[in-house]
């Protein structure tokens, strides 16, 4: 299996090179909201391990509402961001665009206050490559080739399937055997290819234990201390709660009709938010705690397809930057946004007021997990609000829902089952 | 013990008459009566020609409230008005714009809404006969009236507000006997509003699918399904000095300009009746049982409207899904099974809390599956469409004799957040080509068959077999276009003699 990885290139933008960095962005998409995968600066399309990739300008107007905590607005920079999700290590990702899109990428980071013109390009990205705070993948282990080889299969076979009612357990099996026949022949003929899932690496496997070890030990030691502190934090928390003020005026119209021309234009859509984390110590400590238990259960509970009841993230993650005094969200969703939204609210509110609730502006929630995102039209506002326009994204395989991919997967994993039994051979053919 | 008896949705109470903090004085009377009785009707497109004699023809004319009426009157007439029709009639920006931003954009205002609400290709605003560019209306004269009654009553109000109004155009109806025009008996479900306001205002789990929709879905000023008040315009009092609008419930001393009042979604939809009956005839190779049976499944019911789902069930609207999670006895995406999978807040199982924890946190594999469609009571139509054309009856239709005629429904629907209604059903349960796992088809009925985003196809049809792989239709034909469309405010009756005052 080859795990997943990601990376996120944060630098800041060079004095008045906005204007020309969205001009020469802008060059990389189809339409607005889409990048031409084959386009002449970054051709995304060629790196078969890439899943998803995106750049955006990390321009916060709402930097401001931080006053309303009594904080003096601090002068932070507007960020150019170039995130992606990998099959394999992120470096070895990057080291493939650089040597295949150099020059072009060069250009692009020349609008960069720091960027050095002479300087090693990977190096540079790579010291730029934050650390992310949570993590999250709805399948780890799928790759990219897995996805596409998979696909093919479902077209064929779905193709090829004879769709008359089934009589008997011999009929199906009869009717399977035959589609396997006909795969073998599509393989040997160059038309369809099932490559075998690589060795899970060692070194991740290892990474993982070992986590997972200090994660338990940790948490049994500090249980106690928490059980023995709760009081003092359920306390310091409604006091915060009552306190900290709601931050949701409509969003702009302007604003709201930039990001929806760059949606719907496939199955899936991207979602890129900014926010400046509350001020004080108690909210530092719960929003690092947070997200250190997302990141825990994401890359130990929730590698399988969900999160919680949201079934429709194919990829998400929690960044912190300025030292800590602003979150980035990012994620990758199947669905329109107010579906997606509505997702939020009504499968996950709990999960979305733990963590964002420790943000400026949140509508208000009660014990960390009621209210907020559940008062509906305070949570739309403060999320398109808070949302920046991602000037390109680029997604692999469009057309594709987590539905179809997890479907596609269940029908190569039917084809190279061994020894089905009736009920699983009917149940494969009703996924064609 | 199990949560829900699979195939019956919670009893509701008993329809009751509005509770006493509900004035039906002040509600146009179409958000409680479908005005069945009124069996002709004609729908009015206006422009404002004069500003201060259109306010002046709104601020005297009679408009039917909610309140009962015994015996029902020889016609009924109502007002809806556009946000351009707002800016129009002189209303101060700052007050339109207080209104919700679907509304302020109108249907056809921008791409991206064409490309969520599937008005594309030949549906694309710009073929519109109205709603577009020069061709929005500024507001809406319904008029309903008993048989015999319309015309004179019409022209009388042609006449009325000629001075203020200028006509863009006349929306005809047909009565076809409550069958919508490819034959199948219509406006069976509907919502039933909880008038005498007995679901608390509260935010709580909703672990049945219920019809009892909270007013404040339907109605601006009332509580809504998550117990909160949908955005409207709220004024200083200083702005109406009158007093002529009621005081906002949850804003104490503010005036409320959209209690009472609902967000009106008109569309005007083609019906290709030759064409729907000949492809349905295609594909049953000419049998006509069989060309029945797949009509009843695109539909989810069969033509004098018995739910496929449940043959037996007595009563139209009431069942629910649940014991047919895979669609083998309705389809998945069935048209009816689409526009409302009658699903409650999660996935059904045992009442425990344990059992729901797990839920909750996405932990039982087989209830994530049955829990790719969003809870259903928070995207609730309340429908109040009328046909238009000549009736093509199934003998004509299959002759192909009727191919050219225009004939359709005038759909329409109130809600209270345009957004989360109405276009997330026409979005993500009628347009969508992923809607509850399926892909490669949208909605069987209403679908546009265009290439979907990413350049998924939309024109097929599954039927899940108990045995085997699904039965698929490709290649459906689109059988509606979309002729014209706007959103409009249909508001308080004081509202509106406000809006005329302004």
């Amino acid at each position: 299996m080859t795990p997943q990885s990601q990376f996120t290139v944060v630098a800041p933008i060079g004095k008045d090179r906005e204007p020309a960095l969205r001009q020469l962005l802008a060059t990389m998409n189809k339409v607005p909201g889409v990048a031409d995968p084959n386009n002449a600066s970054v051709p995304f399309g060629e790196f078969e391990n890439l899943h998803f990739a995106r750049f955006a300008l990390l321009d916060d107007p709402t930097q401001g509402d931080i006053e309303a905590y009594g904080v003096r607005r601090p002068e932070l920079p507007s960020y150019l961001a170039f995130l992606g999700d990998c099959d394999g290590p992120s470096r070895e990702c990057l080291v493939e665009i650089v040597r295949r899109a150099g020059p072009a990428l060069r250009e692009i980071f020349r609008h960069c206050a720091d960027f050095e013109a002479d300087g090693d390009l990977l190096s540079w990205m790579m010291a730029h490559d934050l650390p992310v705070a949570a993590n999250y993948v709805n399948w780890v282990g799928r790759t990219v080739v897995q996805i596409k080889e998979e696909r093919a299969l479902q077209r064929a076979l779905a193709a090829k399937v004879d769709r008359s009612a089934v009589t008997s357990g011999a009929a199906a099996r009869q009717r399977r055997s035959e589609l396997i026949a006909f795969v073998r022949e599509e393989i040997a003929a160059g038309r369809l290819s099932l490559t075998p899932p690589s060795a899970t690496p060692l070194g991740w496997r290892l990474a993982k234990m070992t986590n997972l070890a200090a994660g338990v030990v940790i948490t049994l030691i500090a249980l106690p201390v928490l059980l023995l502190i709760s009081p003092l934090v359920l306390v310091a928390l409604r006091f915060h709660e009552d306190r900290d003020p709601e931050i949701c005026p409509r969003p702009d119209a302007a604003l709201l009709r930039e990001l929806q021309n760059l949606e719907d234009l496939d199955v899936s859509n991207q979602y890129t938010a900014l926010g400046s984390a509350k001020p004080g110590a108690f909210r530092g400590a719960l929003m690092t705690v947070v997200l250190a238990a997302i990141q825990f259960s994401c890359r130990h509970v929730f590698t399988r397809g969900f999160l919680a009841r949201v079934q429709s993230i194919h990829f998400a993650r929690w960044v912190s930057i300025d030292d800590r005094q602003r979150v980035m969200f990012v994620s990758n969703y199947d669905g329109g946004h107010q579906a997606y939204m509505d997702d939020f609210i009504n499968k996950a509110a709990f999960g979305l007021n733990v963590v964002f609730s420790n943000g400026v502006g949140w509508p208000h929630t009660e014990w960390l997990i009621t209210k907020g995102s559940r008062r509906e039209h305070y949570f739309k506002y403060f999320q398109r609000r808070h949302q920046l326009p991602t000037q390109v994204w680029y997604k692999a395989y469009p057309g594709l829902t987590l539905i179809d991919l997890s479907r596609n997967a269940r029908i190569r994993e039917g084809l190279e089952m061994a020894n089905p039994s009736d009920a699983e051979v009917l149940a494969w053919l009703k996924l064609l | 013990m199990a949560e829900a008896p699979m195939n019956a949705p919670a009893p509701g109470p008993k329809p009751a008459g509005p509770a006493s903090g509900v004035d039906a004085g002040d509600i146009q009377g179409l958000v409680r009566f479908g005005f069945k009785h009124h069996t002709e009707a004609v729908f009015l497109l206006l422009r404002v020609r004069d500003a201060a004699a259109a306010r002046a023809w709104l601020a005297g004319v009679p408009v039917t409230s909610a309140v009962d009426a015994n015996p029902v009157p020889d016609s009924a007439l109502q007002i809806a008005v556009t946000s351009e029709g707002l800016h129009a009639l002189g209303v101060s920006a700052d007050i339109v714009g207080a209104f919700s931003q679907e509304f302020l954009d109108g249907m056809a205002g921008d791409p991206s809404r064409a490309r969520r609400l599937g008005d594309e290709g030949p549906s694309d605003p710009k073929y519109w006969i109205w709603g577009s560019g020069e061709r929005v209306p500024h507001c809406a004269v319904l008029l309903y009236a008993l048989p015999g009654c319309l015309e004179a009553r019409r022209l009388a109000i042609e006449a009325q507000c000629a001075a203020g109004f200028e006509l863009l155009e006349r929306l005809g109806t047909t009565d076809m006997g409550g069958k919508e025009p490819f034959g199948f008996a219509d406006g069976i479900s509907q919502p039933q509003l909880d008038w005498g306001l007995t679901r608390p205002a509260s935010d709580r789990m909703q672990y049945q699918y219920t019809n009892l929709s909270c007013l404040g879905e339907f109605l601006l000023g009332y509580p809504n399904e998550y117990g909160l008040y949908t955005p409207r315009p709220l004024l200083e009092p200083s702005r109406d000095a009158g007093g002529l609008l009621p005081r906002a419930p949850e804003v104490p001393g503010c005036s409320d300009l959209g209690r009472n009042g609902s967000y009106l979604v008109v569309r005007q939809l083609r019906q290709d009746v030759s064409g729907f009956w000949r492809a349905l005839d295609r594909y049953a190779a000419g049998d006509a049982a069989e060309r029945e049976r797949l009509a009843a499944a695109m539909v989810g019911r069969t033509r004098p409207g018995q739910p496929i789902v449940d043959p037996s069930a007595t009563t139209l609207n009431d069942f629910t899904y649940g014991a047919d999670p895979d669609g083998v006895r309705c389809p998945l995406g069935a048209h009816i099974r689409r526009t409302n999978p009658r699903n409650a807040d999660l996935p059904d199982g045992p009442s425990g809390i344990l059992s729901r924890l797990i839920r909750i946190l996405g932990f039982d594999a087989a209830a994530r599956g049955r829990d790719l469609v969003s809870s259903t009571r928070y995207h609730r139509l309340l429908r109040r469409g009328r046909e238009y054309g000549t009736a093509v009856s199934l003998d004509q239709a299959l002759g192909g004799a009727a191919a050219a005629t225009d004939v359709g429904l005038h759909f329409m629907c109130l809600n209270a957040n345009n957004q989360r209604q109405f276009e997330f059903v026409q979005n993500a349960w009628i347009v969508g080509n992923r809607f509850n796992g399926l892909h490669d088809e949208s909605d069987p009925l209403l679908g546009n068959r265009r290439a979907g985003p990413g350049g998924t196809p939309s024109d097929g049809f599954s039927m899940p077999q108990s045995g085997g792989p699904a039965r698929r239709l490709s290649a459906v034909p689109q059988f509606v276009t979309v002729a014209g469309g706007a959103y409009f405010f249909l508001p308080g009756i004081r509202a509106l003699r406000f809006l005329a005052s302004a």
